[in-house]
Parts: structure tokens; sequence; C-alpha cells
């Protein structure tokens, strides 16, 4: 009986199915949780650190207020403006959650749980991140606003400048492990904390933070939607769920590069010191808690520094980020060569 | 196998159809995005056949960084549909004819590939050979040695390329007053601020 | 040995440290803010909130329908129509205070020679529809009826500077 079921379940072509199904599910449900719970931390975070209390009606310490809004933006009636585009318009929203959830395949979250350990995972992540500005892009342009359009346009200049300068820090990561299968690069970080990357390539670990930020169109690159300046850039025009979809793929997007952050730098589901207490905590608890921590920074750092201008914005991207990163690679190049330090393959 | 030849015929078929899409489509936004989704395509092709080092970058140069270009200028052309299908007939014969030396280029290669000057087994070879490792050391490897002066000089053609576009662009603007942070960010306290000590009912 | 400084500090972020150390400092405070629907902060006996007419002491209401607050009103928010009652005296017929106008100035109370129309302190009157800011006559008196301890003794308050 039993013996038919593991059958079943690695032979069978409806048992595969339904294993890869269940760890889709696996993966996602929890990563929905955490959204909606980052949404709630990120409030309270801010909330904070401007001597206020933050949502704490709703449930015990507002615990439930993150349910509070999703129900409402469910309930809301979808307006889809007379002279927007249709079909792209509702596509938008689809394309930026969609493609925040699909990165989530490789991303390894202890020894062996993977949904699927391709040879190649440093470069779909970054492909896939990379997918995320159609989404704004098409949005920006299917509304129809002039708003939501200069929100777009901008998303899309910002986006494309910072992918630059984090094509060379996974270069770099990629240079120190000689592979670029992501659960590779946690085990080239095996140690203590110190070993993990983002000491020794402490300027690159800045440099793809600072990068995440802008690519995630958060504080202090948040241009696409600054209030301020573009009402509410490119989701102006968007309301109830295609707007919460958005919400939704915005901090998928943000939680998947605090992940990639925790693989590439702090050492993914590694415990910090590699003795017996700490070694006996599942991986995916500290692979968690990294992932936690970083999240926490972002939301300390859209409660600390103000918007950049947009000129100000290309000129770091360009003219500081680039040279640093490049510099910085041919650096790390030149001391794995002549320090005999080169991976083997 | 059969999930393989379905998944390929279904990738191949949505391949073919977009990129008809591209050029039939009237909204020239519609045909970028259909562009996309025949990048998207043929990369899973590549995945298919084992290419995945290939299938990423062709995802991660054309859809991620060049196709969005694209996308940003046709958005913003204010184009009148009426006015481009003016010249279609005047420039049917030449896309016509350009077409059909295209094909016949195709089907001269496959009879030549067919009367066997370059055998399946050769190229069965090779591959054996790259399939030992994974196909993006395989690539690394003759791209560094075999090939190393043809990449060389194709970074070189870019980077001339490029110059070139700045120089084009560029264009110095007399009286234009920029921005120096760096002059900002080290002004002393004293060059900035002056503290003034005003009589009462004095006035400055 | 000063731009030596200026640029070691430069590439080590040291400002962007200070900063982040600051509101890392700040999360840990008190919270100044009053946590609000469980408690509220001190209102003045002048608060100017909810529009109420009052009553006398007898059950009889205030107004005598003068229309000096329909007159003073600098929203036009308040509508009044007067008619004689059986027993002769001036009363409303029709008592209305748009609310979605009203801009809460308090002049309707300034002008009001029998202290009949006030402005209470209850802030907290928010509806779901338009329809229910349209306040009518037994709206505003009931108003009257349920906040009159405390409007007379904010009136009573404050007398002595009127």
């Amino acid at each position: 009986m039993y013996a038919d079921l593991i059958q079943f379940f690695t032979t069978n072509w409806l048992g595969q199915a339904i294993v890869i199904l269940a760890q889709c599910l696996a993966v996602t449900v929890p990563l929905l949780v955490a959204v909606a719970y980052m949404t709630y931390v990120d409030r309270k975070v801010w909330a904070s650190i401007q001597l206020r209390r933050g949502p704490n009606v709703v449930g015990p310490f507002g615990l439930l207020q993150p349910f509070a809004d999703g129900l409402k933006l469910v309930l809301k009636e979808t307006i889809v403006p007379s002279s927007a585009n249709g079909i792209l318009f509702i596509v938008a929203p689809m394309i930026t959650f969609m493609t925040a959830l699909v990165a989530w395949a490789v991303v390894p979250f202890d020894d062996g749980w993977v949904i699927a350990d391709i040879n190649v995972g440093i470069l779909y992540l970054f492909a896939i991140s990379s997918l995320g500005v159609y989404g704004i892009i098409i949005a920006g342009w299917a509304s129809n606003s002039k708003y939501a359009f200069l929100g777009a346009l901008r998303s899309a200049a910002q986006m494309v400048s910072y992918e630059v300068s984090i094509g060379f820090v996974l270069v770099t990561v990629m240079l120190c492990v000689g592979s670029l299968n992501l659960s590779d690069v946690v085990l080239a970080q095996s140690g203590w904390f110190w070993s993990w990357f983002w000491l020794p390539l402490l300027p690159m670990f800045v440099i793809f933070f600072v990068s995440a930020l802008a690519e995630t169109n958060r504080t202090p690159f948040d241009l696409p939607m600054s209030e301020a300046e573009l009402v509410a850039g490119f989701h102006t025009e968007y309301s109830a769920m295609t707007f919460g979809l958005f919400f939704l793929g915005e901090y998928a997007n943000m939680i998947l590069l605090s992940a990639m952050g925790a693989v590439l730098f702090l050492g993914g589901w590694m415990s910090p010191v590699p003795y017996a207490p700490f070694t006996l905590v599942p991986g995916v608890v500290w692979f968690a808690l990294k992932i936690a921590f970083l999240l926490f920074v972002f939301s300390w750092t859209k409660g600390t520094l103000p918007r950049y201008r947009y000129d100000q914005l290309m000129r770091l991207g360009w003219k500081v980020f680039l040279p640093v990163s490049l510099g910085w690679l041919v650096l790390t190049a030149a001391v794995l060569q002549f320090g005999g330090w080169v991976p083997k393959p | 196998m059969l999930l393989q030849a379905l998944a390929f015929y279904v990738f191949a078929a949505v391949t073919v159809a977009s990129a008809a899409m591209v050029v039939v489509s009237r909204n020239p936004v519609y045909s970028v995005l259909f562009l996309i989704l025949a990048f998207f395509n043929a990369a899973a092709l590549f995945v298919l056949i084992g290419a995945e080092f290939i299938a990423m970058i062709l995802v991660i140069v054309y859809v991620g960084a060049v196709a969005v270009l694209f996308l940003f200028v046709v958005m913003m052309l204010d184009i009148n549909l009426t006015e481009m299908r003016e010249g279609f007939l005047k420039y049917l014969p030449v896309g016509a004819a350009i077409g059909v030396v295209l094909l016949a280029e195709i089907l001269l290669g496959l009879g030549v590939l067919g009367s066997g000057s370059v055998t399946i087994e050769g190229l069965d070879k090779a591959g054996a050979q790259v399939l030992a490792v994974d196909n993006t050391r395989a690539i690394g490897r003759v791209l560094y040695t075999q090939y190393f002066y043809l990449f060389q000089v194709a970074g070189i053609v870019l980077l001339v390329a490029m110059i070139g576009a700045i120089v084009l662009t560029l264009r110095s603007r007399p009286g234009v007053r920029r921005q120096k942070i760096s002059d900002q960010l080290y002004r002393p306290k004293d060059q900035a601020v002056t503290t003034v000590k005003v009589p009462t009912r004095g006035g400055v | 040995m000063a731009s030596l400084d200026r640029t070691a500090r430069a590439f080590l972020l040291s400002e962007l440290v200070a900063g982040f150390a600051l509101t890392l400092k700040y999360m840990f405070k008190p919270k100044v803010t009053v946590n609000y629907p469980y408690e509220k902060g001190p209102l003045s006996p002048r608060f100017r909130g909810e529009h109420a007419l009052r009553r006398y002491p007898n059950g009889e209401e205030r107004c005598i329908a003068c229309k000096l607050c329909e007159a003073i009103c600098p929203a036009q928010a308040i509508t009044i129509e007067a008619e004689p009652r059986d027993d002769g005296s001036r009363r409303t017929t029709r008592y209305d205070i748009d609310m979605t106008k009203c801009i809460y100035c308090g002049f309707c109370q300034e002008a009001c020679p029998v202290d009949a129309i006030v402005e209470g302190p209850n802030f907290e009157f928010s509806t779901e529809s338009r329809e229910e800011l349209m306040y009518n006559k037994d709206k505003l008196l009931a108003n009257g009826d349920r906040w009159e301890s405390l409007i007379s003794a904010n009136l009573q308050s404050d007398a002595a500077y009127r």
C-alpha cells in the first residue's frame, strides 16, 4: 500500500502533477500570508519611528488589519476607465503579481527544499525580477492617464538602470561561487556568519540592497508612485482588487528580493554559528529570519529617508553604482585569480 | 516524451502565431507585446532542448532590457494608424521580394544539409562532448578559448557603437547651470549661514 | 586632511548610518499619540462640534424662529421656516442644517438670543451616507436632549467670559 503510494507519486504523471501542485501551494500560501503581515509590520515600523501607534484596533494589536484591508479591496467595485485599454488594463496587475510569484520556484528554503533546482537559478531570478517592470509599464499605458503614464515611464527607466548594477553584483557572487545554482551559492557560504558573503563583499551587498530598493520602487526611490507629484503613479486609475494585485505583487517582490539577498549574501538557510544548539534549528527558520531582517531594513529605510529627485536617482544609478560595481567585479576577479581562490568547478 | 512533444508544439505554435501578430496587429504597442511573447516562447523552446543558459540570457537581454526600451519608445509615439496603412501597397513588392529571398535561402540551406555535407552525426558528436558539462560551462569554455578573438572583437564593436551613439547625441550647450552635488555637500557652515544680531526694533 | 576625512565619511556612508541610528532610537521611545478610540484628548468648553437645538427645563423648545442664525450663516447651511403655533407663539416648522456645508464657525450660536442653537462637544458623528448629514429639526432637538447636560455645563463654565 505504502509502496504503491510512492510509486504513484514518483512515476505516474498524475501523481507527479499533484506533487508539483502541492509544492507550489506550500510556497505560495505562506508567501501570501507573509505579504499580508508585511503590510502590517511596515505600518507598525513606520508608526514607531514617527512615535505613533500604528494599526491597533482590528483584532489583538491590530493583527487582523491586513485581512480587513484585503476584504475591503475584494468587496469594492473594479472600475475600468472608459478611455482605458480594457484588456491590458486588467492584464497588467496580473503580470506584476504573477512575476512576483513564479520567481520563488528556484529559491532554496533549506538543503534540498526547492521546487526546481535548476543550473541557472541566479539567472532565472534575475530574468524574472526584470520582468516586473512590464506590469507597471503596461498599466501606465493602458490607463490612458498622464499621471499613470509618467509613473510608468519613470519606473521603466529606473528599473532598467538599476538592473545593470544588480547584474554586476550577481556576477561578482557567481565568481566567488563558481556556479549559477542557488543551492551551491548557499553551500559556498558555510561556516561562521562572518564567512557569509556580506562581509567579504560588503560594498556589493550595499549596492545590492540599494538597487533592490530601486527595483521594488520603495522609498527613497518611490518616484513612480510619488503621491505629491503623480497622485499614485502607475496605479492612479486602479481600484479594488486590480489595485490589490499591484499591492500584493509589490510586497511579494520585496520579499523576493530580500530572499535573494539572504541567499546571495547572508548564507541562505545556514545558521550563523555552525555548532550544536544553532544547527539544530531547521534551516528554513534561519532563512525566514534573514528575510525578515532584510524586510525590516526595507521598512526602516522608508521611515528614515526622504524621496530622491529623479535626476539624482539616475545619477546614482549610472554614475556611482555602475562604475563602483564594475570596479569591484574586476577587483574580485583579480583577487580570486592572484590569491589562488578561484572556485573549482 | 509525449509531454515534451506536446510542450514543443504548444510553444512553437505560440511563437509563430505571436510573430505573425507582431506584423499584423494594428496597434504598435500590441506589436511590441506580441514580440515579447514570441521572445518568451523562443526561450521556452531553448529550455526544451536543454540550452537553459541561452534561454535565460534571451529573457534577460531581450525581454528584460531591449523590449522594455522598444515599448518605452512605441508608447510615446503618437501614431496615426490610417497614415501608416497608406504606404502598404507601395512597399509590398520590396517586402515580398525580401521575404521570398529569405525563404529561398532557408530552403537552400535545408537542401544542402539534407544532401549530406554537414551530417547530423557530426552535430550529435559535438553535442555529446558539450553535454558532459552543463551548457553554461560549455559555452564559457569555447567562448574564452576557441572564439576568444571573435568574442573580444564583438565587445569592441559594441563599445564603438556605444561611443558613437554618445558622440552623436552629445551636444554641449553654453550657459547651462549644473548641480554640483559634492560642492553643495562640502560647503562649510561659515560660508552658508551668517548669524546676524538684529537690534530690537531696529530691523535688519 | 579635512578632505581625506570628508572622503572617508562619504564612502563609509556615515551620514546614512547616523540617520538610521536616529530613527532606530526613536522606534523604542514611548508613543506620543493618543490611543484615540479608547482615550480622547481634552476638549475646551468652547469646542464647536455637532449642532443641537436646546429646550428649556420645562420641555419647551428655546428657538423662537428669529432667523438670525440663518442670516449670519456664512455657508448658508441653515434653512428655517416659521409659523405661529396654535397658542400664538412664534415657532419654527422647519429647521434644517446641511452639515456638509457647515464650516463650524460658531456664528449661529453667537447670534442666537436665547441660546437655542449651540455647537455641542460631540465630534464623532460621521455617517455612511451623505443624506444622513442633512439634519432636520427632529434630529437637532434629539441632539439637544442627548447632550443637554454637557452643553449646559459648558455654557455655565464659559459664561463669565462672554
